[in-house]
């Protein structure tokens, strides 16, 4: 069996900049997945994909806070949000499914943003129509506020 | 380019255990993933697991988004001295089933408090059925060098299975 799950791309965020974009990605893999651990001062996690900064997303999620569970959805985004940073550390896995087909993408968040009594649990899915293979990911902070962490992309085989 | 999500060490019950711990947990991954398919002895539909690390002291803490086919709930854990990750398959469920879950530490070396992501799913074709999300956080800037799961004093029952994966990013 081929060896699968490969790293393609770390960035250290040092707390100096508020984006990175994973660029020409190859069409090498089945799957892709985006990880991040960090911080930042209180401010989206977006993903934009190929650069492309039209109303082209939509995201549903269920989440939960202290206050108990609930669900919405956003439709003609211009970016995916998929984590809310501020000062605890958060992590979230976005799975991107099928990257370099010509159908539309879509994409599984999971955020995690404890905060010890406080803070959230996300499971969202997001949907980007474009029949485009995904050759590039920007992952950025919406407000550009700098951010301290790690994120990266894995590509995953499936065969 | 090297592949990662290596396998580091697996425990595969061939008899019940109060707990599964994984120490000595090498420092050269970047991130650690448990995969596990539990069942407990508990006289009951369902039970918690209890996660500890290394770590000890009221550094636990977790937020809890939970659906069991006809409500959805969230709870909140705080200054606790495990992960109470509820709910999975106990003795009078449906028999020869068993919860499945995951656990995912990112950077379980670093000297900052650590996110923990949980997912696990409970299945018995009857009332008893979960699905839930958990975001956990270890209060602490210790490393992670062990990983114990255990049933709150029961047992878990024979072939329960814990796999422990660590991922490298380069």
């Amino acid at each position: 069996m081929p060896a699968t799950y490969e790293p393609i791309a770390t960035t250290t965020f040092s707390g100096s900049t508020s984006e990175v974009t994973f660029s020409s990605i190859a069409a090498s893999w089945t799957d892709l997945r985006l990880t991040f651990v960090g911080t930042s001062a209180s401010q989206a996690l977006a993903i934009q994909f190929n650069s492309d900064t039209s109303t082209n997303y939509s995201k549903t999620v269920v989440r939960t806070d202290a206050g108990g569970p609930s669900s919405f959805r956003n439709s003609s985004l211009d970016r995916i949000i998929i984590a809310s940073l501020n000062s605890t550390p958060l992590y979230v896995g976005t799975d991107i499914f099928s990257y370099a087909s010509s159908s539309f993408k879509t994409v599984l968040i999971d955020e995690a943003q404890d905060q010890s009594g406080s803070g959230f649990v996300n499971r969202s899915v997001a949907l980007w129509r474009s029949t485009s293979a995904i050759t590039s990911i920007r992952l950025y902070g919406y407000s550009g506020s700098n951010i301290t962490g790690t994120a990266t992309l894995y590509g995953i085989k499936n065969a | 380019m090297p592949s990662t999500y290596t396998l580091i060490s697996s425990n595969v019950l061939s008899s019940s255990a109060a707990s599964v711990t994984f120490s000595a947990i090498p420092s050269t991954y970047t991130d650690l993933m448990v995969r596990f398919s539990a069942r407990l002895d508990r006289a009951v539909t369902d039970s918690t697991i209890q996660i500890t690390t290394n770590v000890s002291g009221s550094v636990y803490s977790g937020i809890r988004l939970r659906g069991n086919g006809s409500t959805v709930s969230g709870a909140a854990q705080s200054g606790a001295a495990s992960w109470e990750q509820n709910t999975i398959n106990a003795a009078t469920s449906q028999s020869n089933t068993f919860s499945s879950g995951e656990l995912y530490i990112p950077s379980y070396l670093a000297a900052t408090n650590k996110p923990a992501s949980y997912f696990q799913v409970t299945e018995d074709n009857a009332g008893t059925a979960y699905i839930l999300a958990i975001a956990n956080l270890l209060s602490s800037t210790t490393a992670i060098s062990s990983l114990s799961f255990g049933g709150y004093g029961f047992n878990f029952v024979s072939g329960s299975s814990f796999y422990l994966y660590g991922i490298k990013n380069s």
